[in-house]
């Protein structure tokens, strides 16, 4: 965990994230700090400790493979931006 | 009838009333209508209500069930079907749950009735309710301060008087901060008490649904009917709901209650150290043992909830795309184009921030160096709960370690609003359960402002909390004081 090395627009590349100039210098200032705030975390000696996902004692919730009743199509497509024939329109996605 | 001291009244008193045919569920929300509609525009606690369908529900109630007639105000990030739920993002404007939360449905059967939707920071991403996409809310003790946060719609609805009680989500405090800064009483419950499915996800490590209400009581009540296992979350563990309420003796003699020596830190508003340990001597009078204890990770917990929240919350708000619901960019070429202006038009800058935060902690190269790290320290985290419910009940510290501050006094400094969070995120590293109820006032600026108490419990003890939290609650006032 060397001094932190963000780079912003590569990362909001990645979360499907655009951004303006002015927004990828402010989140570069405030994340460094941020980032320089949780270097801390590397002084923690951790050696033999197993990492938490989550604090619930439960693991591996079967439930029998049926199908259960769900949406109507009209119900599944009630908050779509735009629809068309029972199915959702999106934008194309092979030239 | 006269119904002038209707919206003061606890749910446990709205009941009594109620069931003695002494009012109507039909003037309940008639009466919190008009109160709502006198008293909201200076607060901004709701971004919207359903008057109209909270009528038939009413109507239709039946008083004899736990809740029955009992209108209940639901922060904006859980699902109740047909009405908005919009995280307060512009991502989601326009969008309508198709379906009920478990913990709604569950209120339903119980016969509440949900009835509008609670402002609150952008998908329960702050500590001041300032990063709404739909404005701040205000807190009912002095306007020119925040009500905390995330939930901040909660728990000011509940302290103006403008809801009988509420539901929150308590993620890294997002229940018991703002509820401390309100003067009202916000129960975190252990992780896997309440499901939440139809709770738009956060960080699925740590949220939890919770109840806001102006009683101890009220608080046993909602968690009762809210509690138990669920099919649809997978992390709800099948353990016996006590009757959380009927466990409320008054009694807590020879309980040992733990002084985490890490909460009382330098940088403690001194008004707000000064009521906890009255707070605590209060306990000793009420025979309880107070006993010094240690969580020696105390300090690491904001760091690893910045990391491990934002990397689930990076991955949870990947299905905010534009394709199936919400918000949708409008001449956009080509897919990329598509997802990245969708979500720039959509997220706010504090969602946007963490989305970056938590993508950066996940991409190659710098997983094991932060987000792995940060899931070892959170296990050395539990770890000391877990050490010290060896020998306490419960731990009593502050929930938050100022007052209500001002509008905008945090907005420029990520991480100075981050840190608003210390006494309260470990809790939901540990998976803990937590309360935070009134202990006192600070004056500041001639304005009274609340201070919250907050105690910790191990998991599934809530029974024990509550019974602990009541003791306190019954043998002071402070509960019963409200904003003028």
């Amino acid at each position: 965990m060397s001094a932190p090395d963000l780079d912003v627009r590569y990362i909001a590349r990645l979360a499907r994230l655009e951004l303006s100039d002015e927004e990828v210098a402010r989140y570069q200032s405030q994340l460094s700090n941020v980032l320089t705030f949780v270097e801390a975390l590397r002084k923690v000696d951790v050696s033999g400790v197993e990492p938490t996902a989550h604090a619930s004692p439960v693991f591996n919730v079967f439930r029998q493979d049926v199908a259960q009743a769900s949406f109507t199509p009209k119900e599944a497509l009630a908050n779509a931006p735009r629809q068309a024939n029972d199915l959702f329109v999106v934008t194309k996605v092979v030239e | 009838m006269d119904t002038a001291d209707l919206p003061f009244l606890t749910v446990t008193e709205l009941q009594r009333r109620l069931r003695a045919r002494e009012l109507t569920p039909r003037e309940v929300v008639d009466t919190l209508a008009a109160r709502i509609e006198a008293v909201d525009p200076a607060i901004h606690a709701y971004l919207s209500t359903d008057l109209d369908q909270a009528r038939r529900d009413a109507d239709a109630a039946d008083v004899s069930l736990p809740l029955g007639g009992v209108p209940i105000a639901i922060k904006d990030v859980i699902s109740v079907a047909g009405q908005p739920c919009g995280c307060a993002s512009h991502i989601l404007d326009g969008y309508v749950a198709p379906y009920d939360a478990t913990c709604i449905a569950r209120l339903r059967a119980a016969g509440a009735i949900p009835f509008g939707r609670l402002n609150m920071d952008e998908f329960a991403m702050g500590s001041s309710t300032e990063n709404s996409s739909k404005g701040a809310t205000l807190n009912p003790w002095d306007t020119t301060r925040v009500p905390g946060g995330s939930s901040g719609g909660s728990a000011a609805s509940v302290a103006a008087r403008t809801a009988f009680a509420s539901l929150g989500t308590d993620t890294g405090g997002s229940i018991r901060q703002p509820a401390a800064l309100c003067g009202v009483v916000g129960l975190k419950p252990s992780y896997g008490r309440i499901s939440r499915y139809g709770l738009v996800a956060f960080a699925s490590s740590l949220d939890q649904v919770g109840p806001f209400t102006k009683t101890v009581e009220d608080a046993a009540r909602l968690l009762g009917v809210m509690s138990g296992l669920d099919p649809h979350d997978s992390t709800t563990l099948d353990a016996p709901v006590p009757d959380y309420a009927a466990l409320l003796t008054g009694d807590i003699k020879g309980l040992k209650l733990g002084l985490p020596k890490e909460y009382f830190i330098s940088g403690i508003d001194p008004q707000v150290e000064a009521a906890v340990r009255a707070a605590v001597d209060h306990y000793t009078k009420l025979g309880a043992e107070i006993v010094e204890v240690s969580l020696p990770h105390t300090e690491y917990a904001v760091a690893v909830y910045y990391i491990v929240a934002t990397a689930e919350a990076s991955a949870n708000l990947a299905r905010f795309d534009g394709v199936r619901y919400g918000h949708r960019a409008r001449d956009t070429s080509g897919l990329l184009d598509f997802y990245g202006k969708t979500r720039a038009e959509g997220f706010g800058p504090e969602v946007k921030r963490r989305i970056i935060l938590g993508t950066y902690v996940l991409s190659s190269g710098y997983h094991d160096a932060y987000y792995l790290q940060a899931q070892k320290v959170r296990t050395l985290i539990r770890k000391d709960f877990e050490d010290a419910f060896q020998t306490v009940d419960a731990l009593i510290c502050p929930t938050s370690p100022v007052p209500a501050f001002k509008l905008g006094e945090h907005t420029q400094n990520p991480l100075a609003m981050y840190l608003q969070d210390i006494f309260t995120i470990a809790a939901n590293l540990a998976g803990v359960c937590g309360v935070s109820l009134p202990c006192g006032f600070a004056q500041v600026d001639g304005k009274d402002l609340p201070i919250g108490l907050q105690l910790l419990g191990p998991s599934f003890d809530e029974a024990r909390l509550l019974q602990i939290a009541h003791a306190y609650e019954q043998t002071t006032d402070w509960h019963t004081r409200r904003p003028s």
